[in-house]
């Protein structure tokens, strides 16, 4: 990880080079000093466990023989493992469905609040980040007793003004209905980084764009969005790394709807699953590390793809 | 206009000055109706949820089955609910919620220490290394968490730090985005001349960094810690596979286990008119904790945060 094209900061307000070498020493030592703890426990809690979760993923737990070196058997199978493919297919499914909904109403909500055009924006803009607050464990809860069939207020009106139950909690439907759950959670998150960087817009340039005669939404379009398409990347890669990590919404869904939710609902209740229910823990470690790289790859190739649009449209321009 | 040019990449960090506003930019801000409406209703999509939660609190158990969820029901139970709720299994509730303060507090203390010390240095030294160094910690915002658990958990299993607090406290200690968004505020807050000023004044590094950084940092640090806080307090993996002994558990992992009792049903249904009002204490200090310091991280976010 050297060299990360992802993030790389531009600007290093670096101190003039005026001072005695003896003075310079000193700072390089205090740098040192002052980044030193937050890389013990980042080689501590980070790469370590990554390096130990690769070593473990390369053997086998035999029932005679113990721990036996397995090459990478433990790879193979879970690239055969149906259940862990299906695991996820099903987080890609939720990742192309779920993700654009989300963001796309971050940004929605995010351009609306800052046009300055609504009104009571401030207090619109709290409310939606709210559920940021709530746990995860907190909000399935809850979502699991609004969802509910007999007393859930959803199906109340809904049968009220006579449509019928809804099933939200069955197998086909759970799906949905997980998606709501995680939207509800992060809309506001995502709202709040990307308004974040809409302020930081220099005014000059809607002064430009409306001298040129452009109305709001033009703006909104091609000064804004553009001018904010970092942060729009950093808001995809985290749900990249959200969706395919989705644990506390299955495995307390699994309570309330068991015929809805398998044991590989996820990529990471699978692998939770499989070490301590099925105390495969090697296999488990070869799952999560797959998941890592795999996350790894496709926040990478999201990143990659918007460069080379960018080059694209620079060169064009 | 190359000052706002995307870089190709999460740059965010083209940083501008924070005191810079919109300058000279005041267009007619003609009010939208239609958007006003559009927006409140999709206001009610977040807050309706949690209006149930604060209902369904005051409700008890056969209230929660019987009437109009998103209404009092005829009786007012909260305090008979707050009290179940403190009392069942000799108050193990109350020791949940101190456990999540002292996890989450103390996580999020460290872990903003540690960040702004990092990002510090990152913004305001030029030392060998710093950009490999830096490059590593943004390339480990990519990994996910939660598959690291499962290493972590075994590696503090042979430490023997499993079921102890310092399994949930260390390894939330790291936060990589902390240490980015602490790096940029810093470039942003604090004037290199300052620093030079004091150096002249004789100042060794460590004070300059404890007497004149830190005080510029405030929004930064606040932002910084909030969002590690919320990491901590909502955390439900890692101190599930973490900890074995119910006294230890943080709220998430209790009410998951209250709710998993009260599901398991049989004579137990009184439970969930529990969960919920569990559920509603466990919110509250996070949602007044955001309400209270949203000048500080909302200035935060925004100025060293995520820019384009």
């Amino acid at each position: 990880m050297s060299h990360s094209p992802a993030l790389s900061a531009e600007r290093s307000s670096a101190p003039p080079h005026r001072h005695s070498s003896t003075s310079k020493r000193k700072q390089n030592i205090a740098a040192y000093l002052f980044i030193l703890p937050f890389f013990v426990v980042f080689i501590a809690m980070l790469i370590v466990p990554l390096v130990y979760s690769g070593y473990l993923s390369l053997f086998e737990s035999k029932l005679i023989g113990g721990e036996v070196f397995a090459g990478l058997a433990n790879y193979v199978r879970a690239l055969q493992d149906s259940a862990f493919l299906a695991s996820l297919g099903r987080m890609g499914l939720f990742f192309i469905v779920q993700v654009p909904i989300m963001l796309g109403l971050a940004l929605f909500f995010a351009l609306a609040l800052d046009s300055g055009r609504a009104r009571g924006a401030r207090g619109a803009r709290l409310l939606i980040f709210m559920p940021y607050a709530v746990p995860a464990v907190v909000a399935t809860l809850m979502w699991g007793y609004l969802y509910g069939p007999d007393f859930g207020p959803i199906a109340q009106i809904a049968r009220a003004v006579g449509l019928g139950t809804p099933e939200f909690l069955s197998p086909e439907n759970i799906l949905g209905s997980m998606m709501n759950i995680v939207t509800w959670e992060f809309v506001g998150y995502n709202m709040i980084i990307l308004y974040a960087a809409l302020r930081s817009i220099p005014g000059e340039l809607y002064e430009a764009a409306e001298i040129d005669g452009a109305g709001q939404f033009r703006i909104a379009w091609s000064v804004k969005i553009p001018a904010i398409r970092p942060a729009i990347l950093l808001t995809v890669i985290f749900s990249i790394i959200g969706t395919f990590q989705l644990f506390a919404e299955p495995s307390l869904l699994n309570a309330i709807a068991p015929d809805a939710i398998t044991n590989s609902f996820t990529p990471n209740y699978y692998a939770y699953n499989l070490a301590f229910i099925n105390q495969e823990l090697n296999y488990a470690a070869a799952i999560a590390f797959l998941l890592g790289i795999f996350i790894a790859i496709v926040s990478y190739i999201v990143q990659l793809s918007t460069q080379q649009r960018e080059r694209r449209e620079r060169t064009t321009s | 206009m190359t000052s706002i040019d995307t870089r190709a990449s999460v740059t965010i960090g083209e940083v501008t000055s924070p005191r810079r506003t919109r300058r000279g930019y005041a267009p007619e801000r003609r009010r939208s109706l239609l958007l006003t409406v559009l927006l409140w209703l999709c206001v009610l999509y977040f807050v309706l949820p949690l209006w149930w939660l604060l209902v369904s609190a005051t409700k008890d158990n056969s209230g929660l089955f019987s009437t109009f969820g998103l209404w009092f029901g005829g009786d007012f139970s909260l305090f008979e609910n707050l009290q179940t709720l403190f009392t069942i299994r000799g108050g193990i509730f109350t020791r949940w919620l101190i456990n999540t303060v002292i996890y989450s507090v103390a996580s999020a203390a460290g872990a903003t220490l540690l960040a702004t010390m990092a990002g510090y240095a990152f913004a305001k030294y030029d030392f060998p290394g710093s950009k490999a160094l830096f490059s590593a910690t943004l390339g480990a915002i990519m990994i996910p968490l939660t598959a690291l658990a499962l290493p972590t958990y075994l590696l503090f299993s042979n430490a023997g730090l499993t079921d102890t607090p310092w399994a949930i406290i260390i390894p939330s200690l790291v936060s990589p985005f902390g240490v980015y968004l602490m790096r940029v505020y810093a470039a942003d807050a604090i004037p290199t001349e300052l620093i030079e000023a004091a150096r002249v004044d004789g100042a060794g590094e460590f004070r300059i960094f404890w007497q004149v950084g830190l005080r510029l940092l405030g929004p930064g640090l606040v932002t910084v810690f909030l969002f590690s806080l919320v990491a901590t307090w909502n955390n439900y993996f890692l101190p599930l596979i973490m900890l074995n002994s119910s006294e230890l558990y943080p709220i998430t992992v209790g009410l998951a286990q209250i709710q998993a009792a009260a599901s398991a049903g049989g004579g137990s249904q009184a439970l969930f008119s529990t969960v919920t009002t569990g559920s509603f204490v466990a919110v509250l200090p996070l949602i007044i904790a955001f309400l209270f310091l949203q000048r500080y991280w909302q200035s935060g976010l925004a100025t060293g945060g995520v820019k384009g």
